[in-house]
């Protein structure tokens, strides 16, 4: 396959890029930290990637995409899929305390991210279909006490990424929305663990099965999915009472 | 913890890698709160499809390795018993595996190493630019720098399937006279032993050998690991006791209804039957468990091996684990673990008592001439460990002396056996 890989820097798209490089893929890394994309494009190259490039984008500004997307095609040829895994976190005190950071994860993780999904759409569409694999949460998938704010961002990511897999799966372009449980990133680094905590690499093995059988959503590890069927049920009263 | 070793380091007394070791070796010293976490510095940087030189980051785990290069002809030279290990851990540990014998320890194929040494300086260190500090290092428990990068030279596989043949052994004899004999032929040996059959079936147990299959023994698939089943809570401390490691050890023994029985293998099974079970250890409950590893000398003869072995039956030191491996010849490493002789590693559930049958299986390891590893180790005393290094130890601490004379580097475990200062 020929993919671009925004957050392959670090964390569970570092571990979905080296999973495609393994295999023999060709990859562009689309990122803000110049000298990070040089380091992994070196290890990816090492661990058997067809070729690799870095391309300049930063998730915060809407006019690196353009730009940056062409120069993925060009370096591809053509783009069979883009996989999103860039985002930002505060917990549910941090991101009460300060607004700016608050602003800063409200508008990355929700309006930036969508923007680019749907510059990524625009030109798929245009070149006759495509897969776009973005990282949203399970914290998306019901109101919870500790992830509010951030939760919310990732709810409203999953409903776009569903409803633009109604629109377009028909016209060529499949999108595949990627639920993480807790996973040891450098995102959650000196959070308490819950149960069923994953490593990165356990992500990935899961998420590029995904991308092959182009499934529309997937929970990783796969145990989030009773997970979350459970406490979408839970009633109200003792969602207010748990502490989760 | 963090991608950047260089600049993680850069004040850091200790490294430590996926911790797999089992006493405090990788734990900081009194008073230090934090050690730097390699395992997120894992970038492989070159590799040389003809000569099978890997120079990767220090956090690079032989789990990613594996999975990287053996379906491309390519392996470790050496490979513990877990693929959870990180370049670093096993230089620093300078881990040995079941090819003992022929391949000696890790250190044998590392080709350079870049470190961070207490000075601050980053240095490149090979056997002829450093010979001291790269001797030193290999076993060297992280005491010596924080290694950066590893240059390792991979070797170059048949297949990548093992070839494997285990026999049944009803006793101790017999097992370790089978192992002796297959050292010649077979670059892979060890032996199994039922740790809770005393009497006339004390070291009834399996012997293992093995080596990389050739073309035509093969499968065509590539070998990959089975389903991964975990323990996904600490299990209640009684839940390993005798009955249960009985019945397993039972089940191991008899798992080969035949007493012989040949094939190939995957890597993943031969080398690593624990990391088939995610947080296996959790099995042992909060508690926990320790382990103790020591080396019988070939010069103290097979009886003291058969009675080392008693004094571990008659404590019942349950466990689940007790592979036998004779080791060949020491390497460089000033404080590697193998010298020739039968290394025997026992599981020990931590709880009342250990530290006195710890003492007691020291004293006799001392008597024999024999040594102890110190990535298993976190209970052995001062007196003992500086005994039984009498040889060694001396030139260790003048590496140190040399290139870290204020002791800035150092760890719970040189606190407990070198007395290094809190
Ligand atoms: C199930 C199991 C089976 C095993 N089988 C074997 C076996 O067959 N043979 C064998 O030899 N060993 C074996 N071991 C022991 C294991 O290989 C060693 O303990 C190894 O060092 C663990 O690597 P790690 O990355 O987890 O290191 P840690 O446990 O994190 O650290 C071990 C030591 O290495 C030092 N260290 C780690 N990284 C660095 C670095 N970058 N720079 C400097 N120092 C560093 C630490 O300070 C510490 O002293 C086994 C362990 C387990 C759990
Ligand atoms: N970790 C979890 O437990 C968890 C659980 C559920 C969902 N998720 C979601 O999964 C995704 C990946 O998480 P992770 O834990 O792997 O994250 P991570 O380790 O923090 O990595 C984040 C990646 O995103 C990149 N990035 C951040 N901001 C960027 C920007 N403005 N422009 C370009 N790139 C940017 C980072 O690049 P730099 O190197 O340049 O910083 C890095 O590569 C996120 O969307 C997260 O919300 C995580």
């Amino acid at each position: 396959m020929r993919v671009a890989v925004l957050g392959a820097t670090r964390g569970m798209g570092r571990e979905v890029a080296r999973r495609l490089a393994t295999r023999g893929d060709s990859l562009v890394l689309l990122g803000r930290t110049p000298a990070a994309l040089d380091e992994l494009a070196t290890d990816l190259q090492v661990r058997g990637a067809r070729k690799v490039s870095t391309v300049p984008l930063d998730l915060a500004d809407p006019t690196s995409f353009a730009p940056a997307l062409d120069a993925a095609k060009a370096f591809l040829t053509r783009i069979d899929a883009v996989v999103i895994t860039a985002g930002a976190f505060g917990t549910q005190e941090q991101l009460e305390d300060d607004v700016e950071l608050c602003h800063r994860v409200l508008d990355l993780d929700f309006t930036k991210t969508i923007l680019l999904c749907e510059e990524v759409r625009k030109r798929l569409l245009a070149d006759g279909g495509g897969q776009l694999v973005v990282f949203s949460s399970v914290a998306g998938d019901r109101g919870r006490k500790t992830v509010g704010l951030y939760g919310a961002t990732k709810a409203g990511l999953s409903h776009y990424l569903d409803a633009l897999d109604h629109r377009y799966r028909s016209a060529g372009l499949v999108t595949t929305c990627v639920k993480p449980g807790f996973v040891r990133t450098e995102m959650t680094a000196g959070l308490k663990e819950p149960p069923f905590a994953a490593d990165p690499d356990e992500v990935a093995e899961v998420v590029v099965a995904a991308i092959d059988r182009q499934s529309p959503q997937v929970y990783a590890p796969g145990i989030w999915r009773l997970v979350m069927l459970v406490i979408r049920h839970l009633p109200r009263f003792v969602m207010r009472r748990v502490g989760f | 913890m963090g991608t950047d070793l260089e600049s993680l380091t850069r004040q850091a007394t200790l490294s430590r890698g996926l911790g797999r070791s089992y006493g405090d070796a990788s734990l900081p010293a009194q008073g230090v709160a934090e050690v730097v976490g390699t395992r997120l510095a894992d970038r492989m940087l070159a590799f040389d499809e003809q000569t099978g030189v890997l120079r990767a980051q220090a956090g690079l785990s032989l789990h990613d390795l594996a999975r990287t290069f053996l379906p491309r002809g390519w392996f470790s030279p050496v490979s513990p018993g877990t693929w959870y290990v990180t370049l670093g851990g096993m230089v620093a540990s300078d881990i040995h595996g079941k090819n003992h014998h022929v391949a000696g320890t890790i250190g044998r194929h590392v080709r350079a190493l870049r470190m961070r040494v207490a000075s601050g300086e980053v240095l490149e260190v090979t056997r002829s630019s450093h010979p001291d500090l790269f001797a030193a290092t290999l076993g060297g428990m992280g005491l010596t720098g924080h290694i950066l990068e590893v240059e390792l030279q991979l070797q170059k596989l048949s297949s990548p399937w093992i070839w494997r043949e285990s026999i049944q052994c009803p006793s101790f004899d017999e097992l370790l006279e089978g192992v002796a004999q297959s050292a010649e032929a077979w670059p892979q040996t060890v032996a199994w032993i039922d740790t809770l059959a005393t009497g006339k079936h004390l070291g009834k147990g399996v012997l293992m050998r093995g080596r990389w299959a050739r073309p035509e023994e093969a499968p065509a698939r590539q070998p990959r690991r089975g389903l991964q089943p975990t323990v996904p809570f600490l299990a209640p401390s009684w839940a390993i006791n005798d009955l249960t490691v009985r019945a397993i050890n039972f089940a191991y023994y008899h798992k080969q209804i035949v007493p012989f029985v040949e094939g190939p293998v995957t890597p993943h099974s031969w080398f690593t039957p624990l990391d088939s079970i995610k947080h296996w250890s959790r099995a042992y409950g909060r508690r926990g468990f320790t382990q103790h590893q020591a080396v019988i000398p070939r010069e103290a003869g097979l009886g003291k091996v058969r009675e080392y072995c008693e004094l571990i039956a008659k404590r019942g030191g349950t466990g689940l684990l007790c592979v036998l491996k004779d080791c060949g010849p020491e390497g460089e490493g000033l404080l590697s673990f193998p010298k020739p002789g039968i290394s025997v590693p026992i599981d020990l559930p931590v709880k009342p008592g250990l530290q006195d049958f710890i003492d007691e299986l020291n004293r006799f390891v001392l008597d024999v001439g024999g040594r102890i590893y110190l990535t298993k180790d976190g209970f052995t005393r001062r007196e003992h460990f500086e005994a039984m290094e009498a040889d060694r130890l001396p030139r260790f601490r003048e590496v140190r002396r040399t290139w870290d004379p204020d002791l800035k580097l150092r760890s719970a475990m040189s606190q407990r056996l070198l007395g290094d200062p809190g």
